[in-house]
């Protein structure tokens, strides 16, 4: 299946405290409302401006910071399909594969904020399709493959009632 | 084979030795959740129908970030960790124990332990000897109801120190040299595994402050071997029984060795925005500081209060300079308080508050305004960490912080400590 959506362009360490701010500490019980502020110290347009489907593209260590899983999960509450970036911090890594969110590791410095997208997660492809490129990505760990493909590890244990992690 | 502290320790709870790379499912000693991320891992638990504890008496709710409560949306969080606690037999840490890093340690975690918990700074405990990470809500509340978790195998980064600080150098020094010099993911998916005479010698509070900022190089964890001084610390809690001697192998193998000579070091802080943007006190003299805020899991201990309160004896806080102090866990306010230091600070014109997470974290009690600066003893100093987006943070030892109180600005403090 190909996910498709416009580019957000992010810069280098992109922190939970700006994806989930400290000052909306209170809304972590209303994943709803804390997602209208999603990444909003980073971009304060993007959760009001954003379409389901688009791609939050970002350069080194995204997500660096605290393990609160609260990222991840209003990124996917808000309809984002995945995260693009160099590398991710390795807290928010795991927590987005829990939560089931596509979190791609892929040289992101050739797609611009705007670029039309399309991801083939089991191709392990990114098309620019603005600019007519391909990039490709490393897939991921088969054990995340297999979590994310149950829709996280919530669903995992509900399908299985144990870790079944051999692939 | 010869094993780094987190391939043994792993190894030991595998029942088989086990290499970097490898995935392995493995029993968990500890769990721990805050009120910030401990909501959700409860809601979590009760979709699954999984509201259990699998070993109550070392699961920890702590109410830590938010206390207390400053909003109903919070209170509201906080009876949930206590309604959970009831359920299921947890332990709840209330308002008034404090920072659940510095708990951990206190009264929880033993060398050779696994501890997951639901909080990055969970790596403070491997200064104990202990296999200590941050995890996200699920992956915790997993381990919770099951007593498992599933873990890579990290690669180690051996930190071998030789050396003693010279006079106004401390462990949150070296911690940030280090993070300057290998990058805010120099470590990402490893271990740090702290080494070397120089780690040897060191008092645990030290230790706690090096662990519990490996996250912030990326690291999964940041251990220490479990030695007479961890023993001796576990034996003042009541808790000798549960040392154990924990010791890497000789000859095991590790990614990368880091040799840092304590003496060559000096006073050294991190710049806004990042943990890694760092640079000596001498490169940032004069800085303007609005606020400085001495506590945490990171330098909220006894023995920062004392160096702290042995700058601030006697002097007053620069008249433009507000300075927060928030001691890290109730043992610490008492110790702190029977020894005079809290009133030491009170009349150097500080505000002492309660113990917890406090300014840390941006939830209450210490916010920064617009262009405000502050200079603050914690661990991160991420745009908006303390409230407010258009504030700067920066870190530094609470020796830099007390100097910077006094002065106004950022100080050498090694102007500052009295002879």
């Amino acid at each position: 299946m190909a996910l498709r959506g416009k580019a957000w362009k992010f810069g280098d360490s992109i922190s939970t405290d700006h994806i989930a701010p400290g000052r909306y500490f209170h809304l972590r019980t209303n994943l709803p409302e804390l997602a209208r502020h999603v990444l909003e110290d980073a971009d304060e347009s993007f959760a009001a401006s954003m379409a389901p489907g688009d791609f939050v593209v970002a350069g080194r260590n995204f997500g660096l910071g605290s393990s609160r899983e609260h990222a991840p999960r209003i990124i996917r509450f808000a309809g984002v399909s995945a995260v693009l970036a160099h590398s991710f911090a390795r807290i928010f890594f795991r927590n987005s594969i829990n939560v089931g969110l596509p979190v791609l590791e892929v040289d992101t410095d050739r797609i611009d904020a705007g670029d039309e997208l399309e991801v083939d997660l089991a191709a392990g492809e990114v098309r620019d399709l603005t600019k007519g490129i391909t990039l490709t990505f490393e897939p991921l760990p088969p054990v995340m493959v297999k979590i994310l493909k149950d829709g996280g590890l919530v669903e995992h244990f509900r399908k299985y009632g144990d870790f079944n992690l051999e692939t | 084979m010869a094993s780094t502290l987190a391939e043994k320790i792993i190894s030991a709870h595998a029942g088989k030795d086990v290499k970097p790379g490898e995935i392995i499912v493995t029993g968990v000693d500890v769990t721990a959740l805050q009120d910030g991320t401990g909501p959700l891992a409860i809601q979590q638990l009760e979709e699954l129908d999984m509201v259990r504890a699998h070993n109550p008496a070392k699961t920890v709710l702590f109410i830590d970030h938010a206390a207390p409560s400053p909003r109903k949306e919070l209170s509201n969080a906080h009876m949930s960790l206590r309604r959970f606690a009831r359920e299921t037999g947890a332990v709840l840490s209330e308002i008034s124990e404090g920072v659940c890093h510095q708990r951990l340690v206190e009264s929880f975690v033993s060398p050779g332990d696994i501890l997951i918990g639901a909080d990055s700074h969970t790596c403070t405990s491997g200064a104990l000897g202990a296999f200590s990470t941050g995890m996200g809500s699920t992956d915790v509340a997993i381990g919770i109801a099951t007593g498992k978790t599933w873990l890579k195998v990290p690669e180690t980064i051996r930190i071998e120190l030789t050396g003693s600080f010279s006079k106004g150098v401390y462990a949150k020094d070296l911690i940030l040299h280090l993070i300057g010099m290998i990058g805010a993911d120099g470590a990402t998916y490893m271990a740090l595994e702290f080494g070397g005479p120089g780690a040897e010698a060191m008092e645990m509070s030290e230790r706690f402050t090096l662990a519990n900022m490996a996250v912030e190089a990326g690291g999964k964890t940041g251990l220490f071997a479990a030695d007479s001084r961890t023993r001796a610390y576990l034996e003042e809690r009541g808790r000798g029984d549960d040392f154990r001697e924990m010791t890497p192998d000789e000859g095991a193998s590790y990614a990368r060795i880091i040799e840092i000579d304590l003496s060559t070091l000096e006073p050294t802080v991190s710049a806004p925005h990042t943990v890694d943007n760092t640079r000596k006190v001498s490169e940032a003299l004069g800085t303007r500081v609005d606020q400085v805020f001495i506590g945490t899991c990171t330098n909220g201990r006894l023995e920062d209060l004392r160096v702290a309160a042995s700058i601030l004896e006697g002097r007053q806080r620069h008249p433009d300079t507000r300075l927060i102090v928030t001691p890290a866990s109730r043992d610490i306010y008492r110790q702190a308080s029977g020894e005079g230091l809290l009133a030491t600070f009170a009349a150097a014109g500080a505000l002492v508050t309660g113990v917890g997470c406090g300014a840390c974290v941006g939830v209450h009690g210490g916010i920064l305004g617009d262009g405000e600066v502050c200079l603050a003893t914690q661990n991160r100093n991420f745009q908006g960490r303390m409230g407010n987006a258009e504030a700067f943070i920066w870190l530094a030892s609470p020796a830099t912080a007390a100097a910077a109180a006094l002065a106004g600005e950022i100080v050498d403090p090694r102007d500052y400590i009295k002879d």
